[in-house]
């Protein structure tokens, strides 16, 4: 059966409490807001890209434990990255998260991410794990967009 | 205060007293309950202001339905749409009963509240409403009583004008007056808020906007399941709720208009059972209620609604609402002990729900450690994102309650909410 600490491992609580990289960025090249109507989960991304490299990479809002998490932890994963892979992590990160519980996944890639493996029991999660990544789709497309997860 | 009173007294006719309300008998009549939902975890049904569960005599009639009476209402010279003509129309008498309407046709079957009151926005608002006229609904509306009247305001050049609330979530009256101008069309407002479970003051609004000659809109969805309402004492020119909130099925609803003011309306939709002739050059429509009832209805939906009516009816109305006051008190008083719990709805009548925010804890969060326990509550905005935006908070967790939900199961709710604290705090 799914179990509490499946979901709410320690990381993603500690991540959750101290968001890292939460802050606002005002010289960032591109920013996107990201909305969950569902649950009221608010965040905007702020991002600065240079050379195909994100050279920095914030967030604010507001949410519940696990999207505050992913907007934390994605920050940390893809800072550094090029944009390509950092498109690659998030398409392995939406197929663990979307994908049946038992799944294998590539714990290389994903790396610390992998702690957010359990939301896939939780369908009602998905969309708060995902937000913060499909919201970094759009600042990198383009400025100023709104995405939403429904 | 005085529609609660009337439902104290209210059984159902013919019926005889009925027997004491005993919520373990009731229990049994909702197979649904009795199942273990997560491994080791018993459902706890707090979601009541979402969805009703539905008794068996409900389930029944929609298999008795389908499986004796199915035919097409109003068209059929054959037996079988005779009998499922009669009940469909069987239905319609039982509705008008229970909320003591005058005449049968005064009850229009819509898909539920969402849709009724669209219907009246198109039906009403669009044949009588003028740019500068005004519209007005409270500040703890549900989306479905602020959007029908938006779009009319951007079609028509209307005014949407807001009765607010204090902080306790009651209406503050005191302005009314001056809200209801001589351009002001008509009034709707929620009769029982689902987001804070306060109960209006319906009949005193109704009054105010009587003497300045605005009907009125009342938004019953989360008032029928829990008191008995009386249309005509509340004197209502409208008067709408949905069937799954009320034991009955999904996409069946009730729309009460008072025979005047449904036959000045527009039809709502064109087609089959709406008309009384039709050529090329002319259409005329049929009399109220049909002329709302365009193409096939719910049938099923509706006769099975009226048996949900007749079950509830058959209860110890008195009784039920003893259970429930109860049960909310309880609830309310248990949950103001738990640390970091925030009530957020604190009005002095209410019914039925109990919002409530947890310090340091989102609501998404608080719902998914309670599921995992067992315990069903809502969270979110309950599509009155303005009564979120007054409270300043993004979400509430919401605990509702029907006439089957126990003592032991707020225990349930309280201990889960325990569980929380050790998760997050
Ligand atoms: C007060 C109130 N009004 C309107 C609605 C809309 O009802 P429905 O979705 O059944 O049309 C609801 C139910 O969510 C409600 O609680």
């Amino acid at each position: 059966m799914s179990d509490l600490r499946d979901l709410y491992q320690e990381v993603i609580l500690d991540h959750s409490k101290k968001p890292r990289n939460y802050r606002r960025m005002e010289d960032s090249c591109s920013r996107a807001e990201g909305f969950n109507p569902l649950c009221g989960d608010q965040l905007v991304l702020f991002v600065k890209v240079a050379s195909g490299i994100i050279q920095d990479i914030s967030f604010e809002g507001s949410g519940c434990a696990i999207s505050k998490a992913s907007a934390s932890m994605m920050t940390g994963a893809v800072k550094g990255k090029t944009l390509e892979e950092a498109d690659r992590v998030f398409e392995h990160f939406h197929k663990m998260v979307t994908g049946q519980p038992g799944d294998p996944f590539d714990a290389e890639i994903l790396g610390k991410l992998a702690v957010f493996s359990g939301v896939c029991e939780f369908p009602a999660r998905v969309k708060c794990a995902s937000l913060a990544w499909h919201t970094l789709k759009a600042a990198l497309k383009g400025e100023g967009q709104q995405v939403t997860t429904e | 205060m005085s529609t609660l009173a009337k439902a104290s007294a209210a059984t159902a006719p013919g019926a005889g007293p009925a027997a004491p309300f005993d919520v373990e008998r009731v229990r049994r009549d909702f197979p649904i309950l009795d199942q273990e939902i997560h491994h080791g975890k018993h459902l706890v049904y707090l979601d009541n202001a979402a969805t009703s569960q539905k008794p068996q005599v409900v389930m029944d009639a929609l298999g008795r339905y389908y499986g004796a009476d199915n035919a097409n209402v109003h068209r059929g010279v054959h037996r079988l749409s005779e009998r499922a003509t009669e009940a469909y129309e069987g239905a319609r008498r039982r509705i008008r009963q229970f909320l003591n309407a005058g005449e049968d046709r005064e009850i229009v079957f819509v898909r539920g509240t969402t849709e009724a009151i669209n219907l009246v926005a198109h039906g009403w608002g669009r044949r009588f409403f003028k740019a500068g006229d005004r519209v007005v609904v409270s500040e703890m509306e549900h989306h479905s009583n602020i959007v029908p009247w938006q779009m009319l305001r951007d079609e028509l050049g209307i005014e949407l004008a807001v009765i607010p609330m204090d902080d306790e979530g009651q209406l503050e009256l005191e302005g009314l007056e001056e809200l209801l101008t001589a351009r002001t069309k008509l009034v709707s407002v929620v009769h029982v808020s689902n987001a804070l479970g306060t109960v209006n003051p319906v009949e005193r609004i109704v009054q105010l906007a009587h003497a300045r000659g605005v009907p009125v809109l009342l938004d019953g969805a989360q008032a029928v399941p829990h008191i008995g309402v009386d249309v005509r004492a509340l004197d209502a020119d409208f008067y709408v709720f949905s069937g799954h909130k009320l034991f009955g099925p999904t996409g069946i609803g009730v729309l009460y208009g008072k025979a005047e003011r449904l036959e000045a309306m527009q039809p709502y939709q064109g087609g089959g059972d709406m008309i009384r002739s039709v050529t090329f050059e002319k259409t005329t429509y049929n009399v109220i209620p049909y002329k709302f009832e365009a193409g096939t209805p719910h049938i099923s939906g509706a006769i099975a609604l009226g048996e949900a009516i007749e079950w509830f009816r058959a209860l110890d109305l008195a009784g039920v609402e003893a259970h429930e006051r109860a049960l909310l008190e309880l609830a309310t008083r248990k949950l103001r002990e738990v640390p970091g719990v925030r009530i957020i709805g604190t009005a002095r009548e209410k019914l039925g729900v109990v919002s409530f925010v947890m310090e340091g804890v989102h609501p998404h969060d608080i719902g998914t450690v309670l599921d995992l326990e067992g315990v069903a509550i809502r969270t979110g905005h309950h599509c009155a994102q303005p009564v979120m935006q007054h409270f300043k908070v993004p979400a509430t967790a919401r605990a509702s309650f029907a006439l089957y939900n126990t003592a032991s199961e707020i225990d349930a709710l309280v201990a889960a909410l325990a569980k929380v604290r050790e998760v997050f705090c």
